[in-house]
């Protein structure tokens, strides 16, 4: 059941909160859709990538005459055709980049720092050929010990990944070199002082494994570089400007030299904020002069794209026998892969911010290992620390014999609560969703027998960024409208609907289209659940810039000032005293005049979008527990989230959805197995576990609306949210079934077997 | 070695094509028949994103070789709908906004038609295990199962 | 990598037989195909048996059935007589993979592949099917439970295919369950399978039954201490304790990313009584 709760007065819209059917969706049941693996060129070569088998070594050299003289084969790179970049941190998505490690992730300079590591790469006719090059290229590795797990990693005396690796924010500096890239610290208050005001403490400690993205479409690109050193790149990603940038980067190119055009995309969650193949396609198809077409397999998709951190995370919290929470502490740990940047900073700033506490302090770890680097995975780095967070203000509610709602509703932020990393937060719907989900019938319905029920909430801050768009006034007086977000899912539909509704047009009138990179300004990525939000208001902007010319030209068309005319219901008409002296002038008639008034009328926004603002959510889970196998089943659920204001409602339901299911595979199946030899050992939707149709209920959603001010239409991001209170939600769900408390995900059968079998020893499991 | 020489039917259309003994028949379709509305997801039979029916049985074409198709009927996305009228599951995935990025969709609504095609009536579990070999990773499967359930329900009544 | 689709068993025998390199049988293809993929194979021939009339044919014979060994687990479902009679088989196959994978999985595939934990094989075991075998020195019957000795190991020689499975006829209030553990609903290889076959009098006491574990040893296993913790008792709770101690014991299981060692063995005993309740059941109806 799907219920919509508008909370700060509902506003009639034409098109804003109605369910048409998105304008790109026949091409995607037809089939005819095209995404990253989808386009050939004329004479293109295929791509493949050598990469290393050992999880830590040193690479002496690399001989790749003997696949050279292959036939077939026409261009193979490795390390020597990359130049070395100095150490510059950037922007890209939600965390900050750095070159000198961009440019060795994509292609292993000194060291391969984990299995699957790319070492070399090779252009050939066939894909066979292209394999069997691939193993006639020698490389000379010598071995070096690994480390794969976090607190491994951060002892004194752990292998050294990066040698001469200072930890960062450490004042003073360590004169040592370890695998610490930095470390991070927010908060305020005291917290020792608030914890002695305590009538209740909890400490626990939590750890959880490394999890991937699990997008079904596989990285892809085909590359082509023309004599005079023209570039253009087609390919899978969430921001086509950012490869464009990356790759000019990497390779020494003038950035105007590329044009990216984003295919459809099958996936991306944050981990298609990166580059892995395109700047080997276009390095590949230089030197060959032919197109170079790369796919990762699933395979390589597991062991060499990012997935995100494993952690470790100690969290102590302590409350009052009133409910309030008088002081909390964290300390995150978490393994960022083999080049700094794992997203220890937001979980540091989102662990405790649905609560307004005044003593607070979060310590956050960035750890290298010898896993792959870790990517963006949909609200990075929350998940984790909330999780941990959620599970012990879960038990403190049960120790306080309190109801887990009015626990956090007792402690909820909302306007004017000061995070724990520093901002006030403007109108929150934090409060909604706890009422809304008092108030479910979920929370009421009766449980079976060896069911329990859990709830946990989550908070994701969401971005803005730099956003172009360009909406163009057809001779006819339809609309073309280029933005530059890649659809990950019902994107071109919501612009489509803003537009439609500043213009007073049907949506029919509108198409829309992502641009590529020489059609529009910059685009910041899809991301940080900014496109509805961003590309949205840039939307808006242009659509404004398109009635504001119209009635310009109207106005000089009927000899009037231009601020005595207006537009209503899509059309010009003049105002005040001249009311009704001029028949109204449509878009379409205005259009037909472009030519004689001045020429095209278009509208074009250049923004860096301001005013994002947080969603939170608070999720329902119902779980049914096998005793004697210890297997976990979610048999009912509920997921209510602030929206802001829905633009395209099935849509934000979808993201609703879409981020319990992965939060449910995080919690109960999904993790990364490595062996002591360090290498992958799931690398396959085989034994690497995403939920399937038959192990999830239905996901019911509710849309809390408490409108983002800042936003023509009360947008907010609400992508990433989504995905952080299942973990906890299932977690606490199994305590209530079993009595048992599980720190440590994921919560597969063996794990809760055992641990179900230590408590009934103990006397303390309830099933 | 000498390329093998098939000749099948694809989407009612007759087909030949030459293929390598290890080449698959999802290999042939996308890359030398430029179906490419039949996706790769995993190459392992674990996604489902391949699926096609041949012969009229559901199978995933990462699975079959190529050479297998000789003499079969091969059905794929690309000939789901007839002309411009969509099936009634392809208009039940739109409505229903049972796709987000839509990488998995084709290999849904083909599985989805070869389940309606044998149970006309299925319950909701039922569709659920006859779809665990789709994975769809946006929308937890929610809005498709409902897609699914819609049109089948239309597709009775009809 | 040659590929040759003949018409006959005497033909596929020969290919077999006189192939220098190595040759492998392509039925389903659903795990042939994997390992041709990845490389964990690189056969010289493959062997198309689905032109051979009888790998394919479902047919009622003395009493029984003979289930040619390329019939997809599809096919079995499919057909009219065979899930009434044999239901724990057919489940069985019709768990392996998915359904695309079910349409093109035959369990002559399934036990010679050589996996121990086979969906198909402890059912097969339980129910007591033999496999007929033909090879260049004739025909030969071979109770399944010899086939596999050893993960990816058969008791084939060269030239040697299982052409099908034949079922005895089932005596009346006999039936058959089988139950696989695995971490989600569907598509995973087996944790552990369990496949049982019982036979109940006029009184409702076992007289006889078969009892298959799979996933829990180097191959899967018949084991008779499981059997004979239900003979002579109406599977009561005593019973049903001693089968969960013999389906214990008899485990040589491996830790691996699927399950523990001690994980495998404690759900081996839960699913031994759970396959042989639902077996019960069906046997009192049958």
């Amino acid at each position: 059941m799907q219920q919509k709760v508008k909370t700060n007065g509902a506003a009639a819209f034409d098109w804003v909160g109605t369910r048409p059917v998105r304008p790109d969706g026949v091409d995607k049941v037809t089939g005819r859709a095209r995404f990253g693996a989808d386009l050939a060129m004329q004479g293109q070569l295929i791509g493949k990538v050598l990469r290393s088998p050992h999880p830590h070594a040193r690479i002496r050299s690399i001989d790749t005459s003997a696949a050279a003289a292959l036939p077939g084969v026409k261009a193979i790179v490795t390390r020597d055709d990359f130049k070395d970049q100095p150490s510059q941190l950037i922007p890209a998505g939600e965390q900050m980049i750095n070159y000198r490690d961009v440019v060795r992730n994509v292609m292993a300079r000194e060291k391969a720092l984990y299995e699957g590591h790319a070492v070399a790469a090779v252009a050939a006719t066939s894909a066979g050929i292209a394999k069997q090059a691939l193993k006639l290229i020698e490389v000379d590795y010598e071995v070096l010990p690994h480390v794969i797990d976090v607190v491994e990693a951060m002892r004194p005396g752990a292998p050294l990944l990066h040698e001469g690796m200072i930890t960062a924010g450490v004042e003073p500096a360590p004169k040592t070199p370890s695998n610490v890239a930095k470390r991070v610290e927010v908060g305020h208050g005291d917290v020792a002082v608030g914890l002695r005001h305590a009538d209740v403490v909890v400490e626990r400690t939590f750890t959880t494994q490394p999890v991937h993205q699990g997008y079904i479409e596989p990285h892809a690109c085909v590359a082509s570089v023309s004599e005079d050193g023209q570039a253009d790149v087609w390919c899978t990603t969430q921001g086509h400007w950012m490869v464009r940038a990356q790759c000019a980067r990497l390779l020494g190119w003038e950035t105007s030299r590329i044009r990216v055009t984003a295919s459809e995309i099958g996936g991306g969650f944050g981990a298609k904020t990166v580059v892995y193949l395109e700047p080997l396609a276009l390095a590949l198809a230089k030197k060959a002069r032919r197109p170079v077409k790369m796919v990762m397999t699933r395979e390589e998709v597991f062991r060499a794209s990012g997935p995100t951190s494993g952690a470790h995370v100690r969290v102590k919290v302590g409350a009052r026998l009133d409910g309030r929470i008088v002081a909390a502490e964290a300390e995150l740990k978490y393994q960022a892969g083999a080049f700094p940047g794992s997203p220890v900073q937001p979980g540091c700033m989102c662990a405790f911010a649905p609560y307004d506490i005044e003593n607070v302090k979060v310590v956050g770890y960035d750890v290298v290992t010898n896993r792959p680097k870790v990517a963006a995975y949909r609200a990075p780095g929350a998940p984790i620390s909330e999780f941990a967070v959620e599970c012990v203000v879960d038990d403190i509610a049960a120790r306080l014999g309190m109801s887990p709602i009015e626990l956090r509703l007792k402690n909820a932020a909302k306007q004017g609560t000061k995070a724990a990393y520093g901002p006030k937060l403007g109108p929150v719907g934090f409060i909604e969703t706890l009422e809304a989900a008092r108030a479910h019938d979920h929370w009421r319905a009766p449980l079976g027998k060896n069911q329990g029920r859990g709830v946990a909430s989550g908070f994701w801050f969401n971005v803005g960024g730099e956003t172009s768009v360009s909406l163009q006034l057809n001779e006819d007086g339809t609309l073309s409208l280029t933005v530059g977000t890649p659809d990950i899912g019902g994107l071109r539909a919501s612009m489509c609907m803003m537009a439609a509704e500043e213009l007073g047009v049907d949506i029919e009138s509108i198409r829309v289209q992502i641009g590529d990179t020489g059609q529009l300004g910059f685009n910041f990525l899809t991301g940080g659940s900014r496109a509805t939000f961003s590309s949205g208001m840039a939307t808006v902007e242009a659509a404004r810039e398109v009635i504001r010319e119209a009635c310009k030209r109207a106005a000089k068309l009927w000899e009037l000032p231009e601020d005595a005319v207006e537009y209503r219901k899509g059309a010009v008409r003049p105002a005040g005293a001249n009311a009704g002296k001029h028949a109204p002038l449509t878009l379409r008639d205005i259009a037909g005049l472009a030519g004689k008034t001045g020429g095209p009328i278009a509208g074009y926004a250049r923004i860096n979008a301001q005013g994002a603002a947080p969603s939170f959510g608070t999720h329902i889970a119902d779980v049914e527990v096998d005793p004697e196998t210890g297997k976990v089943t979610v048999v009912r659920y509920t997921a209510i989230q602030d929206a802001g204001r829905a633009i395209h409602p099935s849509y934000v339901e979808g993201q609703y959805q879409g981020g319990v299911a992965q939060g449910i595979g995080w919690a109960l199946n999904e993790e990364y197995i490595y062996g002591p030899d360090g290498r992958l050992q799931n690398p396959g939707f085989l034994d690497y576990r995403v939920p399937v149709a038959s192990d999830l209920p239905m996901i019911d959603t509710v849309i809390v609306e408490v409108p983002n001010p800042r936003h023509p239409y009360g947008v907010r991001g609400v992508g990433e949210t989504p995905i952080i209170p299942p973990l906890a939600a299932v977690a606490n769900a199994v305590a209530d079934a079993t009595g048992v408390r599980f720190a440590d995900l994921p919560m597969s059968p063996p794990r809760v077997l055992a641990a179900l079998d230590d408590a009934r020893a103990r006397g303390k499991a309830k099933i | 070695m000498a390329k093998h020489h098939v000749t099948a039917t694809v989407n009612g259309d007759p087909v030949e094509f030459l293929c390598e003994t290890q080449d698959t028949l999802l290999d042939v379709l996308r890359d030398q028949l430029g179906l490419t509305g039949t996706k790769e997801g995993c190459a392992t039979g674990d996604c489902g994103a391949c699926s096609v029916t041949v012969d009229a049985r559901l199978v995933c074409s990462c699975l079959m070789l190529a050479v297998e198709a000789e003499g079969k009927a091969v059905a794929t996305i690309e000939g789901m709908a007839e002309g411009e009228t969509l099936h009634p599951l392809q208009r039940k995935f739109l409505d229903h906004a049972a796709l987000q990025c839509g990488i998995c969709t084709p290999g849904f609504l083909i599985a989805a038609r070869a389940l309606l095609e044998k149970h006309p009536e299925p319950t909701e579990t039922e569709v659920r295990y006859w779809l665990a070999g789709n994975l769809c990773r946006c929308t937890g499967y929610d809005k498709i199962v409902r897609a699914v359930l819609d049109a089948a329900a239309e597709m009775r009544g009809a | 990598m040659r590929y040759e689709a003949p018409g006959s068993l005497d033909q596929a025998v020969a290919l077999l037989a006189a192939e220098p390199g190595e040759a492998r049988v392509l039925a389903g293809g659903t795990d042939l195909l994997v390992q041709l993929r990845t490389d964990l194979i690189e056969p010289a021939l493959l062997v198309d048996i689905k032109r051979i009339p009888e790998m394919r044919r479902i047919a009622e014979e003395g009493g029984g059935f003979r289930v040619g060994a390329a019939a997809t687990a599809a096919e079995l479902k499919e057909h009219p007589r065979l899930k009434a009679v044999w239901p724990g088989l057919v489940e069985a196959a019709n768990l392996i993979g998915s359904t695309q994978v079910q349409g093109r999985a035959t369990m002559g595939g399934n036990l010679c592949n050589g996996s121990p934990a086979a969906d198909s094989v402890p059912a097969l075991i339980a129910a007591g099917a033999i496999a007929s075998i033909a090879g260049p020195n004739g025909r030969r019957e071979v109770p399944v439970e010899d086939i596999m000795q050893g993960p990816r190991r058969l008791a084939l020689a060269k030239g040697e295919i299982v052409a099908s499975f034949l079922l005895p006829p089932r005596p009346a209030r006999t039936a058959d369950a089988y139950l696989r553990f695995i971490p989600r609903t569907e598509m995973d290889i087996a944790v552990v399978g369990c496949g049982v076959c019982l036979t109940l009098d006029a009184s409702g006491t076992c007289t006889a039954a078969r009892v298959a574990l799979g996933a829990v040893a180097p191959r899967p296993l018949q084991v008779p201490e499981a059997a004979r913790a239900l003979v002579g008792t109406k599977l009561d709770a005593g019973a049903l304790d001693r089968l969960d101690a013999a389906a214990r014991g008899a485990c040589q299981p491996i830790d691996d990313k699927r399950g523990t060692r001690e994980y495998r063995t404690k759900v081996a005993g839960v699913l031994a009584r759970r396959t042989a309740q639902i077996a019960l059941e069906r046997a009192r109806k049958a």
